[in-house]
């Protein structure tokens, strides 16, 4: 670990110009266009969107497991320099699961049901190194508890079967942590589970995070988790990214109309009046077949005009970090009467 | 797991004794049992000879009774043919046909779960497409017909094979390979579609995020869950290529139970076939029961409840 | 997410992209679905054959010429006279073939009949009243499918003499177990749906639901069903009689045509091939429409 934070300031990962397009019978779905964004060692990144906005294709792409017909193009996808659109089979297979690891939504249907636990937990490990059986065997018992499964070493021999949703979701974070990744991707990994386990897991994810040092990207669409764990956040619509920033910034001034809509429909402590009603964004996301130009917001967005269906111009605000893509200047919004926000700002 | 042992167990016992129940009904689906067996040109006396000698007298759930009785402690009366205990009759073909049954099912697994793998993992390549074109012919060919052409081929025309008999390891090759195309193309959909869906399921994605090989992933994590309905389909076509037989048997020769059930239908040995029908009966209950167990076995879901 | 990585769960982002009705949908699928229309045509032609059968067929299936026996096909040397030939009678092999057409198609047609009543019958009582009815019926499918098809039907149209009657009987009686899984299977699916309840809420008879709103929607499976069984009567019924004991002489029967040229074979291999080959196409083409119009009626069941 001593080597990372002799490299703090140098992102772990870096992408520029993400695009992956989706052949389909109708023609081409442009899922994802021109995602790019930094992540440090120790960072937390929220992406944040609706269903469908490219939010796991990208951490898909990431880890080298999109279906085989699909290939994502980048002008930039460095993971600690190594260019993951050009590496070979054997190289991302080298750094799944041993340096990136995956957590994915639904612990009910991500553990093989033919093995057991253990099984499945040292595997993680014996896939990527000479590890003895018996020091893997440790290793899955010492993660099990680091999960904060009690019984820890009877667990090994059981079925995911015999696993509740919450439970099978530890053993996936404890699968996902075995080789002790310097990234890991969670993909929205609590909405398949009850409400009062969503805030146990994530706050063991983000505590493990801290412990181990390691870069995390959470997909999301639980802006109050954004608001506890997130460094940076990154907010997609239609397979683009509208808008990025530090958290504090993203929530204290949020710039993009679907940014500000989206922080008008949850409720904030402190910030939402109590008995205002939440905002909701009417209208539906367009199809990415074939040509897509403009912003694709610009359909449900109250501030369209034609010069939406143009060129959409990067801002950048002043400190650097904070950018979104708008045809509007953050101050020809301040019109749109935003209550929750607003009364903050 | 225990309980569903018995339950399934229970299950067989009752279907065994129901197959053994028709079977034996069988005797008097002629009417006259005694009038069938005396032959033509007997006289009346005759018959009442031979109804008193065989007990057909007596109600038929009385002869059924004592039948299943004797049939329990492995007595099937005597052939009417052979005129030698059936019991040691079928005991005797038994080996050639339970070897070629063996074969048989050896030959359609070890060919059509391969090619249904490799049909599941690239869908609609040529070697999918050769796959399915050979599930569907495989399922029109009528076997008499597909093992006269071998014989035709191999035997007549190429001097390859021997087309009858049962001296060599050789003269098993044809009839192996017409009995287990039949079952062929069941198996092979079965694995196809069972690969299929398996790969498309989040664990596979699990296994891949691990950074499993692709090999791995199909043949630890794949067909480890894509295998388990295969090994009942499995037992179930060994059933019926068992009971499938006589088709193999009587083409090329093969004195196996099922070319014994040929000559005792064909010579209204009574007695010779309602135990034949028994006995294949019994292996199709005991292979699907086994594979049942199997399955549970396999199923981690099935073994611990 | 939504957005998984294969193409299939990009569809319903294309269903409001195509436009046509259901009815046009199907009939495109129908037409544009390449297996069903080979078998349809070829079953079509057979069938038209068969029914024509002593206006096409040159000669007397019957007629027994035993100056001019086993004459060789056209294409092996033969005369026009006799296209496919004769067989060891001197018969003509061309008309016996039309003739046994009708044999196969009529006891594939009336056996998957007999079977479809009685299978469609206890798999639609197992599935629509459950409970004990199901368990009789699971257990009867249980028997049946340990009884051995051939071995059964050979005996009993052994006792019974081989008359195309105790033929179709037969194996009638016995090819109904997949009718019953499938019916049981499907009316299963069908009875949970809301127009069912809907039905039972207004006080309609149980015959009146199983006949009006069970069986209209189970219709296609049956029909895929009875095409597949008719298909295996007809080799079962060529089975049986290539091996003596279906179908009886002098009646063509294309398993018959086999038996008998088998033993000629190793000088006249086309007495076995023709016949065996016609029988493979029908039985082939049978299957091939059964299978497409599985995948027409059920697209989402294709994979």
């Amino acid at each position: 670990m001593s080597q990372n934070n002799f490299r703090q300031d140098i992102p772990l990962l870096s992408i520029d110009n993400l695009t992956i397009d989706i052949p389909t019978a109708a023609g081409t779905l442009h899922a994802v266009r021109g995602i790019s964004f930094d992540l440090k060692r120790g960072e937390t990144l929220c992406i944040v969107g609706e269903s469908g906005s490219g939010k796991s294709l990208t951490s898909l792409a990431l880890m080298g497991l999109l279906g085989k017909n699909i290939t994502p193009r980048a002008d930039k996808m460095e993971f600690d320099g190594v260019e993951l659109t050009t590496a070979s089979a054997r190289t991302m297979r080298n750094l799944r699961g041993a340096r990136m690891s995956m957590i994915f939504q639904e612990p009910m249907t991500s553990l093989n049901p033919a093995y057991t636990i253990g099984d499945q937990l040292m595997e993680a490990l014996t896939l990527h190194g000479s590890t003895n059986r018996k020091k893997a065997r440790a290793r899955a018992i010492e993660l099990l508890e680091k999960v904060g499964i009690t019984a820890a070493e009877s667990r090994l021999s059981q079925y995911p079967h015999q696993l509740s949703g919450g439970l099978r979701q530890r053993v996936m974070i404890a699968m996902a942590l075995m080789c002790e990744p310097e990234l890991i991707i969670a993909d929205e990994p609590t909405t398949a589970l009850d409400v009062t386990i969503q805030a146990q897991i994530l706050r063991l994810l983000a505590e493990l995070q801290r412990e181990m040092n390691m870069a995390m990207i959470l997909i999301t669409h639980d802006l109050g988790v954004v608001a506890r764990v997130a460094d940076k956040v990154a907010v997609m619509y239609a397979g683009e990214l509208v808008e990025t920033g530090p958290v504090d910034e993203i929530f204290a001034a949020p710039s993009h109309p679907y940014t500000r809509g989206l922080l008008r429909c949850i409720p904030l402590p402190g910030k939402t009046k109590r008995g205002s009603v939440l905002g909701t964004i009417p209208g539906i996301v367009p199809s990415l077949v074939g040509e897509v130009n403009g912003c694709t917001f610009r359909t449900r967005c109250e501030h369209a005009s034609p010069a939406c269906r143009g060129t959409i111009p990067l801002h950048t605000s002043p400190t650097g970090t904070h950018t979104f893509r708008c045809i509007h200047q953050p101050e020809d919004l301040e019109t749109d009467a935003v209550q929750s926000t607003g009364a903050n700002a | 797991m225990l309980n569903f042992i018995l339950k399934r167990l229970g299950l067989a016992f009752l279907v065994a004794l129901t197959v053994s129940f028709i079977s034996f009904s069988l005797l008097f689906l002629s009417g006259d049992p005694a009038i069938a067996l005396a032959g033509e040109g007997a006289t009346d006396q005759d018959v009442v000879a031979i109804r008193e000698l065989y007990g057909f007298d007596r109600p038929m759930l009385v002869q059924y009774a004592s039948w299943l009785v004797n049939a329990l402690s492995g007595d099937f009366g005597e052939s009417y043919y052979f005129k030698l205990p059936v019991s040691s009759l079928i005991a005797d073909r038994l080996s050639v046909t339970m070897l070629l049954g063996l074969c048989g099912i050896s030959f359609a697994l070890l060919t059509a779960v391969p090619l249904g793998v490799i049909a599941a993992i690239r869908p609609n390549s040529i070697i999918d497409r050769f796959a399915l074109f050979l599930s569907v012919a495989g399922q029109a060919m009528p076997s008499f017909w597909f093992g006269l052409i071998l014989i035709v081929a191999f035997s007549i025309k190429l001097r390859w094979l021997p087309p009858s008999g049962t001296d060599s390891w050789r003269h098993f090759i044809m009839p192996t390979v017409v009995l287990g195309y039949y079952a062929m193309p069941a198996i092979m959909r079965l694995t196809r579609a069972g690969m299929l869906d398996v790969l498309s399921s989040d664990y596979i994605r699990t296994a891949r995020a691990k950074g499993a090989s692709e090999m791995r992933v199909m043949f630890k994590h794949a067909l480890r869950n894509a295998i388990i309905p295969v090994v009942s389909l499995a037992a179930v076509q060994m059933g019926f290529m068992l009971g499938g037989s006589i088709v193999v048997e009587s083409i090329f020769a093969l004195h196996g139970a099922g070319y014994l059930a040929w000559e005792s239908i064909s010579r209204n040995d009574l007695p010779t076939v309602q135990a034949l029908i028994l006995v294949f009966s019994m292996f199709y209950i005991t292979f699907t029961f086994l594979a049942d167990v199997l399955n549970a076995w396999l199923d981690p879901r099935m073994r611990s409840s | 997410m939504t957005l998984a990585p294969s193409t299939n769960s990009v569809d319903p982002l294309l269903q409001d992209i195509v436009g046509p009705t259901p009815g046009q949908q199907l009939r495109r699928r129908f037409f544009g679905h390449r297996g069903l229309m080979i078998g349809a045509s070829v079953v079509a032609v057979l069938l038209v054959i068969a029914l024509l059968a002593p206006v096409i067929a040159p000669h007397d299936p019957y007629a027994q010429d035993l100056l001019a026996r086993m004459k060789p096909p056209v294409f092996l040397g033969g005369t026009w006279e006799h296209i496919l030939g004769t067989d060891h009678l001197g018969r003509d092999y061309l008309s016996r073939l039309i003739y046994g057409a009708r044999v196969s198609l009529l006891i594939g047609f009336v056996a998957a009949l007999i079977s479809g009543t009685i299978g469609t019958a206890m798999g639609v009582a197992a599935g629509y009243f459950g409970g004990r009815t199901d368990a009789v019926v699971t257990f009867l499918i249980n028997v049946r499918l340990a009884m051995p098809v051939v071995l059964v039907a050979l005996a009993v149209v052994a006792i019974l003499g081989g008359s195309l009657q105790v033929v179709i009987g037969v194996l009638g009686l016995l090819l109904w177990d997949r009718f019953a899984v499938v019916m049981r299977a499907s009316t299963l699916q069908v009875r949970g749906r809301e127009y069912v309840s809907a039905a039972q809420a207004v006080g309609a008879s149980t015959p009146r639901i199983l006949l009006s709103e069970i069986m209209p929607n189970i219709l296609n499976n049956l029909i895929v069903v009875i095409t597949l069984e008719m298909a295996h009567a007809i080799l079962l019924e060529a089975t049986l009689s290539f091996l003596g004991l279906g179908v009886q002489p002098p009646t063509p029967s294309w398993g018959l045509m086999v038996s008998e040229g088998k033993n000629m074979m190793l000088f006249e291999p086309w007495l076995v091939l023709i016949p065996g080959a016609v029988l493979f196409v029908l039985v082939l083409a049978i299957n091939l429409m059964g299978d497409g119009l599985r995948d027409v009626t059920a697209p989402e069941n294709r994979s």
